[in-house]
């Protein structure tokens, strides 16, 4: 009888919840949404989608243009470049590139600019101090020479463009969860978890860090295209991912020297690196306004 | 006030000298410069006596003390590609640059203010939401792309443009409306958050119940006091464009020092890299240490401890 009862009064609020979370779907960006799904998707099955090589040459193929241009064949659906190597083949590579930058550098990047947030907002002082004079001069600085310094001196490899854009990236993560904290702090749950005699580590992890979540994400999804444009850009300048493993960049840089003969050559890649990126930063809104819709300028 | 601008000048100096030790250490691990000076056949003596020229036998705090006292007295050095000193390179660069930056403003302001104030304004109508599409695209869109579209579209199909080069006044239309725009998107995003804050005012309130016409509210009651945060980022702003030029100088081979960022990252030439690197560095940190002593003039609420 009693659970007949509490299920009973229990049901509308589910249904209403479950109406809510539809509501919430339906007001999602779909488009964005299924561009990430695609890029991700091709990105990861990159070798059984394909039957071309990204590295191998066929001169006999160079330059042919995509399908629907005359000369276009279904064998070579965006065309080729200079080489006569598959574009779409190589995008899908590419977009392997970007991915795994991202991913490295947000995790590496993020991951250090939120501990330094949560340790520089908890404990206020001097080592904040320290921390935030360093994060504003990071932010302040061209982020592409820093990151271009780095690379040429170190060589480039995807481990080093990593490295780069990671010690840049830290300082806005850094930055936004530190005044995410510096509120927190002065909530009742903090001075009572430190009444109760918890550590300050148990209060940054277990506190606070787990109310900061929300910024995180949006925060992370936000930047994703960021990076992925700062990636392209070194890699067109060459400093970034060395040929002939296939970049976004670089890609558009190869096709400069045949932008009267081959639009497509640097056209494609540009048209991809600008869809990835416009539906990070749609969906990013769209998840910031509804997680988190106090915060505005990230 | 005056100890506000002593800290501040001395922190500075100090990420000067933190830059400075970073750049040099870097320059270290930069692979050895002598290896690609040297022909295949050079025998040991004359690879030690290239060592002894360009310094890199001494122990690094030595060096290290060389390129800061040789720094001051601006004298970097050799290009390793060129062989020639490297301030003859930058010297004749540095006004074309100028020239350029100074282009790319004219278009962050042309598009970046009016469009700002009219989406806000205008919230929620067509223009907000053009000016919006217009703030996406400048975050979504890789500069150096865009400007290769232009050629194609402006150069190529219409023959309109020319693509590269200086020149008269037709060089400059693209490089500088690519450069100008990234940051004209920035301005814009935002000039309308701060103006629709500025536009919830008391203020704007009293204004509009004293009658006073609406291009006087919004020019000069709203737009003055919006003005104050866009400037905050006036050093984020300087950051963008220089990063904004050295990817449209290289896609127009426009003869200037972003250009030469490029090349040298081309071709390994790590005096002419860290001497550019440390220029834009003393700008960057000269700009914002101004912004905030301008900005703690005009605005009396920061505080200067």
């Amino acid at each position: 009888m009693a659970t007949t009862i509490t299920t009973l009064a229990r049901r509308p609020a589910l249904r209403e919840r479950g109406r809510q979370a539809v509501e919430t779907l339906r007001r999602a960006p779909l488009i964005p949404m299924a561009i990430i799904v695609i890029v991700v998707f091709t990105a990861t099955f990159a070798p059984l989608l394909t039957p071309h090589s990204t590295t191998q040459p066929s001169l006999a193929d160079r330059l042919t243009p995509p399908v629907w241009q005359e000369g276009g064949t279904w064998e070579h659906p965006l065309g080729t470049d200079a080489l006569g190597r598959d574009l779409a083949t190589r995008l899908m590579y590419g977009g392997r590139v970007s991915m795994m930058v991202a991913i490295f550098t947000l995790a590496i990047g993020g991951g250090i600019g939120t501990a330094i947030g949560l340790v520089s907002g908890y404990f206020g002082g001097r080592i904040d101090a320290v921390f935030m004079r360093s994060a504003d001069s990071t932010l302040a600085f061209p982020i592409i020479l820093f990151a271009i310094l780095l690379v040429v001196a170190v060589g480039p490899n995807i481990t080093n463009v990593v490295v780069a854009i990671a010690l840049v990236l830290w300082a806005r993560y850094a930055r936004v969860i530190r005044g995410e904290v510096l509120a927190l702090r002065e909530r009742d749950f903090i001075a009572r978890a430190r009444v109760s005699g918890c550590s300050h580590l148990r209060i940054i992890l277990l506190h606070l860090f787990p109310n900061t979540v929300n910024t995180l994400l949006v925060l992370l999804t936000l930047q994703v295209g960021w990076v992925i444009i700062v990636e392209a850009s070194l890699s067109f300048l060459g400093a970034g991912i060395p040929p002939p493993t296939p970049a976004w960049g670089s890609m558009v840089s190869d096709g400069r020297e045949y932008v009267d003969t081959a639009w497509w050559v640097s056209a494609i890649p540009g048209i991809a690196i600008m869809l990835t990126v416009v539906a990070f930063n749609l969906f990013g809104d769209w998840l910031r306004d509804t997680l988190d819709p106090k915060l505005r300028q990230v | 006030m005056q100890r506000y601008i002593v800290m501040r000048v001395g922190q500075s100096i100090v990420a000067l000298i933190i830059l400075s030790m970073i750049i040099f250490a870097l320059g270290r691990f930069t692979g050895d410069p002598i290896i690609l000076l040297l022909p295949q056949e050079a025998t040991i003596e004359t690879e030690l006596a290239l060592r002894a020229h360009y310094g890199l036998d001494q122990p690094w705090p030595i060096q290290y003390w060389k390129f800061v006292s040789n720094a001051v007295q601006f004298d970097f050095g050799d290009s390793i590609k060129s062989k020639r000193p490297v301030m003859d390179l930058i010297g004749p660069k540095v006004m074309n640059s100028l020239r350029l930056g100074l282009a790319g403003m004219v278009i962050t302001l042309i598009i970046g203010i009016p469009l700002g104030v009219l989406a806000a304004v205008k919230r929620d109508t067509f223009f907000d939401g053009g000016a919006k599409l217009i703030a996406i695209m400048g975050q979504s869109l890789p500069q150096f792309w865009v400007g290769i579209m232009l050629i194609q579209l402006f150069t190529v199909q219409l023959d309109l443009l020319p693509a590269a080069g200086t020149g008269g006044i037709s060089h400059y239309v693209m490089p500088a409306f690519t450069l100008g725009w990234w940051v004209a998107a920035a301005v814009m995003r935002l000039l309308r958050s701060s103006m629709l804050d500025a536009l919830d005012g008391e203020y704007i309130k009293m204004a509009r119940i004293k009658g006073l016409p609406e291009y006087k509210i919004v020019w000069k009651h709203t737009f003055k006091n919006a003005l104050i945060p866009v400037l905050t980022f006036a050093g984020t702003y300087l950051a963008t464009f220089i990063t904004g030029a050295i990817l449209v100088e290289t896609v127009f081979a426009w003869p200037g020092l972003g250009r030469l960022v490029y090349d040298s990252i081309i071709w390994r030439d790590f005096p002419v890299l860290q001497t550019l690197v440390l220029m834009i560095a003393v700008v960057v940190i000269t700009v914002n240490l101004a912004v905030d002593i301008a900005y703690a003039y005009i605005d009396p609420r920061i505080r200067y401890d």
